[in-house]
């Protein structure tokens, strides 16, 4: 009953994933809360360069080991981030990033 | 002119160089007298070596051979702009190195003694070497530029040598009065080794020309325009003879005579030579060599030089001769009437300068006679006067008081200072056979020859002015009684001190006996005036006859003469009013120019640069809200941005 999709479809899905993962860094208070929204944004760009690769290159297999590679990296940043906050909830007992305007020493600058 | 002691004579300058650089590391701060060794062993090889390349040009070079012995590249602003750095060796730069390193080495000396208790004497050594460094370089300079760049080193240590005393409000004053006046007169010099340069560029090195030493000039790099020799050179002079510019005066004149208000400045002329009387707010000793024998003559010094250009500039040496002539009247005037002992040597050195000046005004290119008198009385100036000083700085000494009306009856206390300062009073009046007598003679016989007969009897009148005011001073601070405690209590200065006077005293007696200016002007016949000599002679015993019966007797007629001339002397005595014809003036500039520059400065000036530096803040402030330190406010700020730029691109691609 549904037409097969076009790469119109696949682009806005593409798209609102981008968007909101843009929305949920620029609102989102918590540190995690924004790296989710960071591996939205990232997953928005694989699935975008999936699509190219079905869509415009489907002989190829540049698009999709591309997309494996930024799987990757992801995992890689997404432990780096963790680590992170992980240290700054140890110095800072929160995870609120408003907090994190400051990265000498507590006590001895203006905010 | 070869030979290791021309080809170093770099050596005479660069030794109290060295000097000043060991006291200013090691012995600024010390309490001992090492200070003053340095100095003195330093200017002491300085003279020896005077000595041995004096005593080699003597008897190797030709008579009157002038070379630059020794030369490096120093400034090179252009290809045919170029400086050098050098020593030019003829008579009269080994005269002036004789006077400099002679009269220097004595005060040297002396100063160990004058300035043993003072807490300044490493700097005043300091000071005193850097001096007879830079007059030392002025006085072996071959070009203009050299020239004027220690002219200016002469001018600084001056400066710091007249303020010495930093605490005495005074001595500041005369020091920054000396420096702005003689600056003031450096300017024109500079404008005038401006002119000089330009118009020799322009008229004469880029066409050909044979210049002295006989080679072949063609648009050359080697010429150096500058150069004394260059300048002085005849066809050089030629070209440049005839030229007019500015409003059709002769640009050679107009070029020497801004030459000769420098050498003016320096020199101390009317109406430049207000620095001069209150420069003696320094220490004594300096007041000998730098305001009596060697700095203040440097204008006579570079006139001399260029006196080939003098010669044949139209109207220029007639200018020097009335200079010379009015400031060496004016200032015997003005000596008649002061009670400083100081002063009254200062204005006697103005009068003897103004007679070098005149000397060298009356002189031509035919009859250079006046030029060779010139350099002899300075000379001999520089040991009388020096030795003037000293025996004042003596007597201050043992005093503790400048004024001649605090001294009186120090003939038998001090036997040796007495005796020194008697032989240079007389060598100034100029009595035979001491050294006054010959170079005064010899001034007072070019002036007749050159039937300036206005310029004799001012000179002949002066002669008899010098004896009186000299006279008049040794009666006063020598003669009587004992005016005041200290002239009571005075006592003889130390052999360090006294040895100088005595060295100085029998170079006044000796001096004129040098033929010097046989050994400048070699080529010329000179030949005695005997007329001159007994009416000279005749003038000096008026004079000191003169002096003994106003000052002499037990009543003071001076003080009835002073009383009825009233009006006319106070006149004299404030030397004419000139400072403060002076100060009027530059109160007048200072109210017309400099208060509404300053006006202009405070409010339009620095007010707009307010203007933009509040605008700047105003703007500061408001981009200041944007930095939070919040990425998120920043990505907000970024993603707008990104989509601004994504809705220009998609605009633009319509």
């Amino acid at each position: 009953m549904f037409s097969t999709p076009t790469i119109t479809h696949w682009l806005t899905l593409s798209a609102l994933l981008f968007s909101i993962g843009l929305y949920g860094i620029l609102t989102r208070r918590n540190a995690i809360g924004i790296l989710l929204s960071i591996e939205l944004m990232l997953n928005s760009a694989v699935l975008n360069i999936v699509i190219f690769n079905r869509f415009v290159a489907s002989d190829d297999v540049d698009g999709q080991v591309l997309a494996l590679f930024i799987i990757g990296v992801a995992a890689a940043e997404a432990v780096v981030a963790l680590a992170i906050f992980v240290s700054f909830y140890r110095h800072r007992h929160t995870l609120d990033v408003t907090q994190a305007n400051r990265i000498c020493k507590e006590g001895s600058s203006t905010p | 002119m070869t030979g290791f002691l021309f080809e170093n004579a770099w050596m005479i300058p660069a030794l109290p160089l060295i000097s000043v650089v060991l006291i200013w590391i090691f012995a600024i701060r010390s309490t001992t007298r090492i200070a003053g060794y340095i100095g003195s062993a330093a200017i002491g090889l300085a003279f020896l070596l005077t000595c041995a390349l004096g005593v080699s040009y003597l008897s190797s070079a030709e008579e009157g051979a002038a070379a630059v012995t020794w030369s490096i590249e120093w400034l090179r602003y252009q290809d045919h702009l170029v400086v050098s750095l050098g020593t030019l060796i003829d008579p009269i730069s080994l005269v002036l190195l004789f006077v400099v390193t002679s009269v220097s080495l004595l005060v040297h000396v002396y100063s160990i003694g004058y300035m043993a208790d003072d807490k300044g004497f490493s700097r005043y050594f300091a000071y005193l070497s850097l001096f007879t460094f830079s007059m030392l370089g002025l006085v072996l300079a071959p070009n203009l530029v050299q020239m004027f760049v220690f002219w200016e080193l002469v001018g600084v240590s001056s400066f710091l040598l007249i303020g010495f005393y930093y605490t005495l409000p005074e001595a500041i004053a005369a020091s920054k009065k000396a420096f702005i006046v003689t600056r003031f007169a450096d300017l024109f010099f500079l404008a005038g080794i401006l002119c000089l340069g330009f118009y020799i560029h322009q008229f004469v090195v880029d066409q050909e020309f044979v210049i002295a030493s006989g080679t072949i000039v063609q648009n050359t790099v080697d010429t150096q325009a500058l150069d004394f020799a260059t300048i002085n050179s005849q066809p050089v002079l030629d070209a440049l003879k005839d030229q007019r510019g500015l409003w059709g005066h002769n640009l050679l004149t107009i070029a020497v005579l801004l030459v000769f208000i420098g050498a003016a400045g320096k020199s101390a002329m009317f109406p430049l030579h207000i620095w001069l009387p209150d420069a003696m707010a320094g220490p004594t000793p300096v007041s000998a060599l730098i305001h009596a024998a060697t700095m203040v003559v440097a204008g006579v010094y570079l006139v001399a030089r260029l006196f080939p250009a003098f010669a044949a500039a139209e109207d220029a040496l007639p200018v020097v001769a009335a200079i010379g002539c009015f400031t060496c009247l004016f200032a015997a005037v003005i000596a008649c009437t002061q009670t400083d002992i100081k002063r009254v040597l200062a204005f006697s050195t103005l009068s003897q300068i103004g007679y070098m000046m005149l000397a060298l005004g009356v002189a031509t290119a035919e009859h250079p006679a006046g030029f060779g008198a010139s350099i002899f009385h300075l000379f001999t100036h520089a040991f009388f006067k020096a030795l003037l000083f000293l025996g004042a700085g003596s007597v201050i000494h043992a005093v503790h008081s400048n004024e001649v009306t605090a001294m009186g009856g120090l003939r038998k206390k001090m036997p040796l200072t007495h005796a020194t300062f008697l032989v240079a009073t007389l060598a100034i009046a100029g009595l035979p056979p001491l050294a006054g007598f010959f170079s005064k003679d010899e001034i007072l016989g070019a002036a007749l020859d050159g039937e300036d007969y206005l310029i004799f009897g001012v000179g002949l009148f002066v002669a008899a002015l010098t004896a009186f005011y000299m006279f008049r001073l040794y009666i006063l601070t020598f003669l009587g009684d004992e005016k005041s405690a200290g002239a009571t209590k005075a006592h003889e200065s130390p052999s360090i001190m006294t040895i100088p006077l005595v060295v100085l005293g029998v170079m006044s007696v000796i001096g004129g006996w040098i033929s010097v200016s046989q050994f400048v002007l070699p080529a010329v016949e000179l030949h005695a005036h005997v007329t001159v000599m007994a009416l000279s002679v005749l003038a000096a015993g008026l004079g000191i006859g003169a002096a003994f019966w106003f000052y002499g007797g037990e009543t003071n007629r001076a003080d009835s003469i002073a009383k009825s001339a009233g009006g006319l002397y106070r006149l004299v005595q404030n030397k004419f009013y000139i400072d403060e014809v002076y100060l009027l003036l530059t109160k007048g500039i200072f109210r017309f120019v400099a208060a509404p520059a300053a006006w202009f400065d405070r409010h339009v000036v620095d007010g707009a640069m307010n203007l933009s530096a509040t605008v700047v803040r105003w703007f500061g402030a408001k981009f200041n809200a944007f930095q939070t330190g919040q990425v998120q406010t920043y990505g907000i700020w970024m993603v707008n941005g990104t989509i601004l730029v994504l809705v220009f691109l998609w605009l633009v691609q319509q």
